[in-house]
C-alpha cells in the first residue's frame, strides 16, 4: 500500500520554526486581537469567531491522535468519535452536576432525569461532582475502552479493513446506546444547558477566552507528545508496522503491543478533545459520536495529509472552517462537498494539503537548482 | 354425472336445513324464510319503538330485534342510526353488528367471514351458536371454520350448564384458542372465591387444564414465529451480503456505497410503480413489481459499472482508500436522493404479496417475508451456478486467484473486474427491490443495513459463499432471538461483542482462505 513518507522525521527543523510562529499567533495574537481593538475595528476578532476557532483546535487535538494511529501506524479507526464522545460526556456530566438547582426545573438532578422520572442520581454520576475526577475520567474512560477493544482486536490480528469495519460497528453501537434514555445520559438530546465551569460563568467572554487559550496549550502539548512518540524508537517501529507488519513480527517485535499503546494514546487525545469541546460548544449529543462524525474525522486527517502531524491540524481546522461556511450559506450542499472531498482526497491528492505544499516546495527547489546551474553555465561561457 | 351432482346438492341442502331447524328451534326461532305476520308486525313495532324516550320500551324493542330480526332490516337500522342521538346510536350498534355479522358469515370473502365469526364469538349472544354451527357445516376454508368453531365454543362457555361449560373448555383447549384465554382465566379465578360451589370448581379444573394447554402451545408458536422472522431478516442480510461478498471477497474491494446501490434498486422499484400508475391500465398495476426486478437490477448494475470505471478501478489493491472514496460516493448519492425524491417514499406491495398464510394456530407467515426467503434461496442458487458452473464464473475465480497468470492466458482481467463489480451491484439492486416489501423507501435506507452486512462478510470469511450464508443466518437469527429479551439496541451490542470474541478464535472468519497468505 503506497503511503507518504513520514515527513516529520526528515523535516524537523523547518517544522519547529513554524510550530513556534503558529503557536505564538494562536496563543497571543488572536486573544490580544480579541481583547484590545474596538469591536468595529477590522482587526477585531469577535468572541464568536474565537470560540469557533477554539472548537476547531479541539478537533485538531483529536486529529493528531488519529494521524498517529492512521498516518504512522496504518490503523484506520472509524470509531474515533466514540472516544471523543466518552471524553465529552465525562466533562458534560460534570458540568451538568455543577448547574445544581439553577436548571429549568430547579431540581438538583439534571433536567432530563426529571423528565424521565429518575428520582435518584445514578451511581456512575456521583464521582463527577468533583472536577479532578471528571477530568481524569475524561482521559481514562476512553483510554480504558481503547485498551480493552484494542487488546481484543490486535491480539487476534484484526487489521486493515477488518479493523475499520469493526470500529465502525463500534461507532454505530455507541450511537445507539447513547441515544437510549434508560442509560441516563440524556438520550437523543444529550447534555446541554451548562452554566459554569470551576465557578466561572460559561457565558462570560473571559471564560471562553481562557478556554480558548487552554485549548491552544493542550494542542501544543499534544503536538509535542505526538512528535516525541514519532521520533522515539517506538515511532519508528510503528512506521515499520505500517509498511509491513509481518516483517516487524519476524524481527522479534510484538506489533500488537506497539499498536495497542498508540491506539490508547490516540483515544486519550480524543477524550481530551471532547473535554475541551464541551464547555466551548455548550452541548454534546449522540449525533456527535456516530458513524458519520467518526468518518468525518478521518477525512480531516486525509485532507491535511497523512503522516504529517501539522497536516492533521491543518486538515481539522480547514475542513471544519469550510463546513461552517458552507452550512451557513448552502446547507443542502454540504453532503455533496464532503462526499466530493472524500473522493477527491483519495483520487486526486492522496498526500493531502501537506503533500501538495511539499510538492510545490520540491518544484521550487528543483527550479532554483536548475536556475543556479544555468547561471554557472552562463558564467563559464562568459 | 349431472344427476349425481344434483342429488348431492339437494342432500346437502336438506342437511343444512335440518341443521338449521335443529339449532334454531331451541332458541325459539322459526325457520327463516317464512316469517309469520305476527313476527313481522312485532319487528315493525320494535323498529318504531326504538327511538322512543322510554327506556324499558327501548330495551324491549332491542330484544325483539335481536331475537327476530335479520339482515334485511339492516338498511332501516342504518337509516335510523344516521340521524339518531348518541345513546340511541349506542343502543342500535350491537343489534346492527349482530345482524351484519350474521349476514357476513356467508360473505364470499374468507377474511370477512372469519372476522364475522370472531366478532360473534366475542358478542356473547347465545343465539349466535346456531348460526355459527350452520355456517361451519358449510364452510370449506380451514381457518374460517376454525374461527367459527372457536366462537361456538366460546359462546357455550358462557352457558349455564356446567357440563356444557366443561365440554366447551376442553374443546377450546384442544383448539388452542387464543381468544378464550381471558374467559377461561376468569372461570379459574371464580373458583378461587370462598363462595365457590363444587360445580364452579369442576369447571375451573377444566378451564385451568385448557389454559395450560393453550399457553404451552403459545410458547411453541412464538418460537416458530421468531425462527421465521429470524430467517426472513437473515434473508435480507444475505441478499445484501452476497453482493458485498462478491465484490469484497473476490475483488478485495470494500464498497461502502453498497447500501446506496440498494437504495437505487429501491428507488427504481418506486419509479416503476409510478410509471405503471401513469401509463398502464390499472388492472396491470400489480405487474409493476415484477417489471421492477430487471429495472432495479439494471439500474444498480449500471451505476456500479460507472462507479467501477471512474473510482474503483484506480484504487484496486488499496482497500482503505476504496473504503473512503466509496463512502464519499454514498454521501453524495444519499443527498442527491434526498433532494430529488424527498424524505419518504412509499412503495405499495402488490396485492399478491399482501396478507399471509396461517400454517398453524397462532402462527401466521406473511407472504412478503416468505417471498424474500424464496428470493434469497434463488439468489444463492443463481450465484453458485454462475460462479462454479459456468465459464464466466471460472474466469472470475481465475482472476481472483492469480491475476497475472489469468492475463497471460488471455482472460481480459479488467473486463472481468468491471462485470463482476456490476454483477455484485446488481445484487444490491435486487436486495433494494426486496426491501421495499418490508420498509419505506428513504434516502438513508442503505445505511441501516451496511454495518450489519459488513459484519456478516467479516464473520463469514472473505470470498466464501458458505461463510456468508451461515454468518447471515447466524447474525440475523441472533438479532431476532435477542430482540425480545434485550431490546434491539442491546441485542446488537451483544452481537458485536460476540463477533469480536468469535474473531479471537478465527481471525479471518468462519471459512478462511487456506494457504500461505502472509501479508495480503
Amino acid at each position: 500500500m503506497p503511503m507518504p513518507e513520514p515527513h516529520a522525521i526528515t523535516r524537523e527543523g523547518k517544522e519547529s520554526t513554524a510550530f513556534w510562529i503558529v503557536g505564538f499567533v494562536l496563543l497571543f495574537v488572536l486573544p490580544v486581537l480579541n481583547v484590545l481593538p474596538p469591536e468595529d475595528s477590522w482587526w477585531h476578532v469577535s468572541d464568536f469567531a474565537l470560540n469557533r476557532f477554539g472548537k476547531f483546535l479541539a478537533f485538531a487535538i483529536l486529529a493528531l491522535g488519529l494521524d498517529l494511529i492512521w498516518g504512522y501506524a496504518g490503523i484506520l479507526s472509524l470509531g474515533q468519535g466514540v472516544f471523543f464522545g466518552l471524553g465529552a460526556y465525562c466533562m458534560g456530566m460534570h458540568l451538568m452536576l455543577t448547574i445544581g438547582s439553577e436548571s429549568v426545573y430547579g431540581s438538583a438532578l439534571p433536567d432530563f432525569m426529571v423528565w424521565n422520572q429518575v428520582k435518584e442520581l445514578p451511581f456512575f454520576w456521583k464521582p463527577f461532582y468533583s472536577f479532578p475526577m471528571a477530568f481524569l475520567a475524561g482521559l481514562l474512560v476512553p483510554a480504558l475502552c481503547a485498551l480493552l477493544f484494542g487488546f481484543l482486536a490486535f491480539r487476534s490480528r484484526i487489521r486493515g479493513v477488518y479493523f475499520a469495519i469493526i470500529t465502525q460497528a463500534l461507532a454505530l453501537l455507541a450511537w445507539l446506546v447513547f441515544n437510549r434514555n434508560e442509560t441516563n445520559l440524556g438520550g437523543t438530546n444529550g447534555l446541554t444547558d451548562f452554566k459554569q465551569i470551576l465557578g466561572f460563568r460559561l457565558s462570560e467572554p473571559g471564560t471562553q477566552l481562557a478556554l480558548y487559550v487552554l485549548t491552544v496549550l493542550c494542542l501544543g502539548a499534544a503536538y509535542m507528545l505526538c512528535r516525541w512518540i514519532i521520533a522515539s524508537r517506538a515511532g519508528r517501529v510503528l512506521v515499520a508496522i505500517r509498511d509491513s507488519e509481518q516483517r516487524v513480527l519476524f524481527s522479534g517485535y510484538s506489533p500488537a503491543d506497539y499498536k495497542l499503546f498508540v491506539f490508547v494514546v490516540s483515544a486519550a487525545l480524543a477524550g481530551l478533545a471532547g473535554m475541551l469541546y464541551v464547555p466551548q460548544v455548550g452541548i454534546i449529543t449522540p449525533a456527535q459520536i456516530g458513524v458519520l462524525p467518526s468518518l468525518e474525522m478521518v477525512i480531516w486527517v486525509a485532507v491535511g495529509g497523512r503522516a504529517t502531524l501539522v497536516g492533521a491540524i491543518v486538515g481539522a481546522v480547514g475542513v471544519n472552517l469550510g463546513r461552517s461556511i458552507l452550512t451557513n450559506h448552502f446547507p443542502e450542499l454540504w453532503p455533496f462537498f464532503l462526499g466530493g472531498l472524500f473522493v477527491a482526497v483519495v483520487l486526486l491528492f492522496p498526500d493531502g494539503v501537506m503533500g501538495l505544499t511539499n510538492k510545490t516546495h520540491e518544484k521550487i527547489a528543483d527550479w532554483a537548482i536548475r536556475w543556479r546551474k544555468a547561471q554557472v553555465v552562463e558564467e563559464k561561457q562568459a | 354425472m349431472d344427476e349425481a351432482r344434483l342429488l348431492m346438492r339437494s342432500r346437502a341442502g336438506t342437511a343444512v336445513i335440518a341443521w338449521c331447524l335443529v339449532w334454531a328451534l331451541p332458541d325459539g326461532l322459526a325457520a327463516e324464510p317464512e316469517k309469520s305476520v305476527a313476527q313481522l308486525s312485532a319487528l315493525e313495532q320494535a323498529l318504531a319503538d326504538l327511538p322512543s324516550e322510554d327506556e324499558t320500551k327501548r330495551e324491549r324493542a332491542i330484544l325483539v330485534l335481536i331475537e327476530q330480526g335479520d339482515a334485511s332490516f339492516l338498511p332501516r337500522l342504518d337509516d335510523l342510526r344516521a340521524n339518531a342521538d348518541r345513546s340511541l346510536r349506542l343502543a342500535i350498534k350491537p343489534v346492527a353488528d349482530l345482524w351484519r355479522n350474521r349476514a357476513n358469515l356467508t360473505d364470499p370473502d374468507a377474511d370477512t367471514r372469519r372476522s364475522a365469526a370472531t366478532d360473534l364469538g366475542a358478542s356473547g349472544r347465545i343465539l349466535a351458536i346456531s348460526w355459527l354451527e350452520a355456517a361451519a357445516a358449510k364452510e370449506s376454508h380451514r381457518w374460517v371454520r376454525y374461527a367459527m368453531e372457536e366462537s361456538t365454543q366460546l359462546l357455550r362457555l358462557a352457558s349455564d350448564d356446567p357440563a356444557v361449560k366443561v365440554e366447551a373448555a376442553a374443546k377450546l383447549g384442544e383448539l388452542r384458542s387464543q381468544n378464550a384465554v381471558p374467559a377461561l382465566k376468569e372461570l379459574v379465578q371464580a373458583a378461587n372465591e370462598p363462595s365457590a360451589t363444587d360445580r364452579q370448581k369442576t369447571v375451573a379444573r377444566a378451564a385451568a387444564a385448557a389454559v395450560e394447554r393453550i399457553e404451552t402451545w403459545n410458547v411453541w408458536s412464538t418460537a416458530i414465529e421468531t425462527l421465521f422472522r429470524g430467517i426472513s431478516l437473515s434473508s435480507i442480510l444475505l441478499i445484501m451480503a452476497l453482493g458485498l461478498a462478491i465484490v469484497f471477497g473476490l475483488m478485495g474491494v470494500i464498497n461502502m456505497a453498497h447500501g446506496e446501490l440498494m437504495m437505487i434498486g429501491a428507488y427504481a422499484t418506486f419509479v416503476m410503480q409510478e410509471c405503471f400508475k401513469a401509463y398502464f391500465p390499472s388492472a396491470w398495476f400489480d405487474a409493476y413489481y415484477l417489471a421492477a426486478l430487471p429495472a432495479s437490477f439494471c439500474a444498480a448494475a449500471l451505476f456500479g459499472l460507472i462507479l467501477e470505471m471512474t473510482v474503483i478501478r484506480i484504487l484496486y489493491g488499496r482497500p482503505l482508500e476504496t473504503m473512503l472514496a466509496t463512502w464519499g460516493v454514498s454521501l453524495v448519492l444519499i443527498q442527491a436522493a434526498r433532494i430529488y425524491f424527498g424524505d419518504l417514499t412509499a412503495v405499495a406491495a402488490p396485492a399478491w404479496l399482501s396478507g399471509g398464510a396461517q400454517v398453524m394456530v397462532g402462527v401466521f407467515l406473511p407472504f412478503n417475508r416468505l417471498f424474500i426467503i424464496g428470493l434469497s434461496i434463488l439468489c444463492v442458487a443463481g450465484i453458485y451456478a454462475l460462479l462454479f458452473r459456468s465459464g464466466i464464473g471460472l474466469r472470475v475465480r481465475a482472476v481472483t486467484q492469480n491475476r497475472n497468470m489469468s492475463a497471460c492466458l488471455g482472460i481480459p482481467t479488467r473486463k472481468v473486474d468491471a462485470y463482476t463489480f456490476a454483477f455484485g451491484s446488481g445484487l444490491a439492486g435486487i436486495a433494494g427491490w426486496a426491501l421495499t416489501l418490508v420498509g419505506n423507501v428513504e434516502p438513508g435506507l442503505g445505511q441501516n443495513y451496511i454495518v450489519d452486512s459488513f459484519m456478516v462478510v467479516v464473520t463469514g470469511g472473505v470470498g466464501k459463499l458458505a461463510g456468508t450464508i451461515i454468518a447471515s443466518l447466524g447474525i440475523g437469527g441472533l438479532n431476532k432471538l435477542l430482540e425480545p429479551s434485550l431490546g434491539a439496541v442491546y441485542g446488537k451490542v451483544l452481537i458485536l461483542v460476540l463477533v469480536i470474541l468469535f474473531l479471537q478464535r478465527r481471525p479471518s472468519g468462519l471459512f478462511a482462505i487456506k494457504g500461505r497468505h502472509a501479508d495480503a
